[in-house]
This record gives C-alpha cells, structure tokens and sequence, in this order.
C-alpha cells in the first residue's frame, strides 16, 4: 500500500472524506485548523459541502442539521470550541443521530494554551453535556490510527446512530507520519427509517428530536439508549497491551502519552525491569476486560497522562481497586519525557 | 540502525519547517520509519523554529527530541540552546555567517559552513538551509544524494517545480564546501 506523509489534522480530514463524509461544518482553533483548511481545499472536490460556520455553536448545530438526513457529517475543534460544541452535542445524542466529533486537544481549563494537552479526558468520557448520554471515545497514537479511528468512528456511529469523538492531541495533530489509506468498504446502515431527508408524500414524516415532555416517554427514550450503551460496552472496548504477559509495573496511557510511555517501558526493560504498557484504545467505554488482563501478574499500576490524573478513577473502577494505582502527569502543554516516566517507575518501586 | 533523531532549528521564515520536511520525506523515500514534529504557535511567526525528525527501523515512541544526534543550527539562540543537547558522538551543522562558535565540546563533531553567504553568493535566495542539508549528505551517510533528489522533487509543489533545480543547485554548493 502506498505510504503518504501527512500531519495528523491532515490525515483525519482526508479518512473522513474517504469514509464518505459529505458535509463538515467547523471553526478555526489552533491546534486543529490543518483538518479544517484541508476540508476546505478537497471537500468541494469530493462532492461535499465545506463550510466555515460563524462559531462553534453554529457549526455543531449545522452538523446535527445535516446528519439528521442521513448524511455522514462532522465538526472537529480543541478544547474550548468543544465547550462550546457540548450543548449541541447533547442533542445529537438525544436525538439518536451518528456524527463524528474531533477534539485535537490543548491546555486548558479557559483559553488556556495552545500545546498539546489530554485534560480533557473527564469532558469526553464522563460530561460531553448535559443529560444522560455517552459518545464512543476513540483515542489514536499515532497519524496511521487516526485514519483507521475515523473510518471506525463513522462506521459505529452509523451503527449505534450515536455521536462518536476522536479525542487526539495538539501533538498527534501537528506531527508528520507515512501513513496508507485502507480500501474503504463502507458498511451501508440503512438510515431509510428514520432520516428525515424528504418523504414525497410516499410515507409518514421522520421526525428528529430531543424533546419529551412526558416523563416517562423521556425516561424509554433515555433507556433505550442504555440498552444500546450495554451492547457496546460488551462489543467496542479496545486496547493495546504491551509487554504485559510478566510486568510487575503495568504503565496506562493513551494517545501520544503512550508513545513517550512506550518508550520509557523499552528503557525500562533493557535495565531489567518489568514493565509494561496498557493502552487503551477506546476511552468510552473503558476497556475494563482488557486491562484486568494486563494487570493480573502486576503489583502496580502507573497512569501517565497530560493532564492532572483524569483517567485514574476509571482504572481503579476496572480493576475494582484490587492493586494500587499511582500517577505521573504534566500538564499546561507540557509532554513528560521517557527519561522523566523511567525515573517514576524506578521511584515506585518498578526497580525491585 | 537505531533511531536517528535530528533537530533543525533557527529562526521563522529560514525554512527550518522546510528542511525537516525534506529529510521526513528522504526516510519515507528509503521505506524507513520516521516522525516529523514542528513547533507551533507564537514562535512559528518570527521567533525561533525548530523541528523534530526521527528516523529509523522501529516504530517511533516519543517524536519529540530532547538530546539530537544531529544538530542543525541557523541561527545564535537556537545554536546556544541546542549545542549542550546534543548527544556524545554526535554531529553539529551550523551556518557561520550568522553563529558564532563559542563550544569547546570535544565529544561532538562540529561542521561549519557559511550558508547564508554562499546562497547569497550564489544567488540562491533563501537557499541558506538547504545548502545545510547538501553538507550533512557529505558528511553522514543517512541518507544518499539520490535520496535527497527524490525527497525535493516530491517536497516541492508542482506549481513551484521550477524551484528544484535551485534546491539541487544548493545541495551541490552545501557538497563541495
């Protein structure tokens, strides 16, 4: 397969278009604006609609408009324009219609910075909004995962008609990688019943909402999307493990902490100490099978995150807090290095 | 061979963003892995760039470079700020027309050459980072010449293909000094 090299904001644009995305609606914001300057240039080209909408709030309003026909669309922004997204992405969710949401992290809370940042962990996984709702949370490591994740995150959210995320990082977003573009075999979902995309007198309307004033009407609605939420905690969760088979240490981190962190276990291991690295690939759900399997021989558990330790909770939540679970972060913008996560594991006592 | 990891670094507007381009783009030519990673933000418009470029068999980990094997300097704040990174063994180009050498490490092979001047000298505006990449060719065998041709031909946009010439122009000058 041929190898590319592109930036991963690049990247994204291009899977998305490939997936059959017809229609983006966005907003400028550093470090996302590659993925929207791309839509730009190739979207018209690819006979989809590219538009730069006059806020966030708009543009993720635009996409519950488009989507609601049936069409694959899609909004992507950093950290603060997701604040701004949330309350629409909240009607996507009420409203059962697929869409695919990008967050190209950076620092936060408020402006914040502009570097990269995974301190939005807890808005992805836990409260993307108001209202009982998830979105399937895709998190990528590298340019070439950021691809296949897109193609993935349109597949499932056509699937389970639900909003789904790439939550990357200001890193992943700028940096160049050779990556290679899968033939795309687009699963066709049938969305003939319930996209409201023009009923020429020929079948009753489709109406798409999020409003019940019924209580209990509400209360079916919220449920049944539940039942929805079981069938994908059981079928979507998805993690890398590396050199977990005999850790002591087992390391968790996601998206390009991961890599510093994968770096920092090869160290590790050349000193002769057992390390090894859980990754999860899917945020939400949390992939709680895998790593009870990742940390069956170990006697701690290390996570490493840009961020102030968000993804803690949901590992002492899945190994029901059977072992102890430490934590080494930066954050502001600031990447830990592998020397830095080596001489953690070494003062927790990886060494012994 | 292990990972090769070069740090570019200089002013913006230098092509320092550029230059890393070319070498990504010479690793994806000879099938290896690689990363390209810019700085970006307020420094990107005036103040200093640098870049990060890995090369190598492996999967890369961490993209981001904190101690080079290679040093490419183009200008006195990034020659300071880098030079005490570099790694033991390591090599060091640096355009002399804008930095002075004040180093007296003695474990890193230090390359002088005067690459604004000679893009100047030879009517190569803006070539000064290329003649850089001409000199590394010369003296470290990571990537051939033909490599590098390939690499430029691809880096540079068709609508500007009659700028390659010039490149190849710059390459041959950073060679031969």
């Amino acid at each position: 397969m041929e190898r590319n090299l592109m930036k991963g904001n690049e990247a994204l644009a291009e899977a998305a278009i490939r997936a059959g995305c017809k229609c983006f609606f966005g907003y400028p914001i550093t470090p996302q604006t590659e993925l929207a300057a791309y839509m730009s240039k190739r979207m018209h080209k690819a006979g989809g609609v590219f538009l730069q909408a006059e806020s966030e709030i708009a543009a993720i309003n635009m996409v519950l408009g488009a989507a609601s026909t049936g069409v694959r669309a899609m909004t992507s922004s950093s950290s603060p324009g997701l604040s701004l997204k949330s309350e629409g992405i909240s009607y996507i969710a009420g409203s059962d219609v697929p869409a695919v949401i990008i967050n190209v992290q950076r620092g936060g809370p408020g402006l914040g910075g502009i570097q990269p940042s995974q301190a939005d962990y807890w808005q992805a996984t836990k409260a993307l909004g108001h209202g009982d709702f998830h979105l399937l949370v895709f998190a990528p490591a590298s340019v070439q995962e950021m691809v296949d994740m897109v193609i993935k995150a349109f597949d499932k959210a056509d699937e389970y008609r639900m909003p789904t995320m790439i939550l990357a990082d200001g890193l992943l977003g700028q940096m160049m990688e050779p990556v290679s573009f899968p033939e795309i075999n687009a699963n066709a979902h049938d969305k003939k019943i319930w996209a409201a995309n023009g009923h020429c007198k020929k079948r009753e309307h489709h109406i798409i909402n999020s409003l019940y004033l019924k209580p209990d009407e509400l209360e079916n609605s919220v449920t049944e999307r539940f039942r929805r939420y079981d069938i994908i905690k059981e079928n979507e969760t998805d993690a890398e493990l590396y050199f977990t088979e005999d850790c002591d240490i087992l390391l968790c981190a996601f998206g390009a902490t991961a890599r510093v962190v994968k770096s920092a276990v090869n160290d590790a291991r050349a000193q002769g100490i057992k390390a090894g690295l859980f990754r999860p690939k899917t945020l939400w759900p949390f992939p709680v099978k895998e790593i009870n399997e990742a940390s069956k021989n170990a006697k701690k558990l290390l996570s490493v995150e840009m961020s102030m330790g968000q993804m803690i909770d949901d590992i002492k939540l899945a190994i029901n807090c059977s072992k102890p679970v430490e934590f080494y972060g930066r954050t502001g913008g600031v990447i830990p290095t592998p020397a830095e996560v080596l001489a953690e594991i070494k003062k927790i006592g990886g060494a012994e | 061979m292990a990972t090769t990891e070069i740090l570019l670094a200089g002013f913006g507007g230098q092509g320092v963003l550029f230059a890393g381009k070319i070498l990504a783009y010479c690793g994806l030519m000879d099938n290896k892995e690689l990363s390209w990673l810019p700085s970006y933000g307020p420094e990107m418009r005036g103040g200093t760039a640098n870049c990060s470029v890995c090369i190598s068999d492996e999967p890369i980990g961490s993209p981001l470079i904190l101690a080079p094997d290679i040093l490419i300097a183009m200008n006195q704040p990034s020659f300071d700020k880098f030079i005490t990174e570099v790694k033991t063994g390591g090599k060091v180009f640096y355009d002399s027309t804008l930095i002075e050498c004040e180093c007296n490490r003695t474990d890193i092979e230090m390359y002088a050459i005067p690459s604004s001047q000679l893009a100047d000298t030879n009517e190569l505006k803006g070539g000064s980072n290329i003649i850089l990449l001409g000199k590394l060719i010369k003296e470290s065998n990571i990537f051939t010449l033909d490599t590098m041709k390939k690499a430029i031909e691809k880096v540079v946009p068709p609508s500007k293909s009659h700028l390659i010439t010039n490149n190849f122009k710059a390459i041959e000058i950073g060679m031969n000094n």
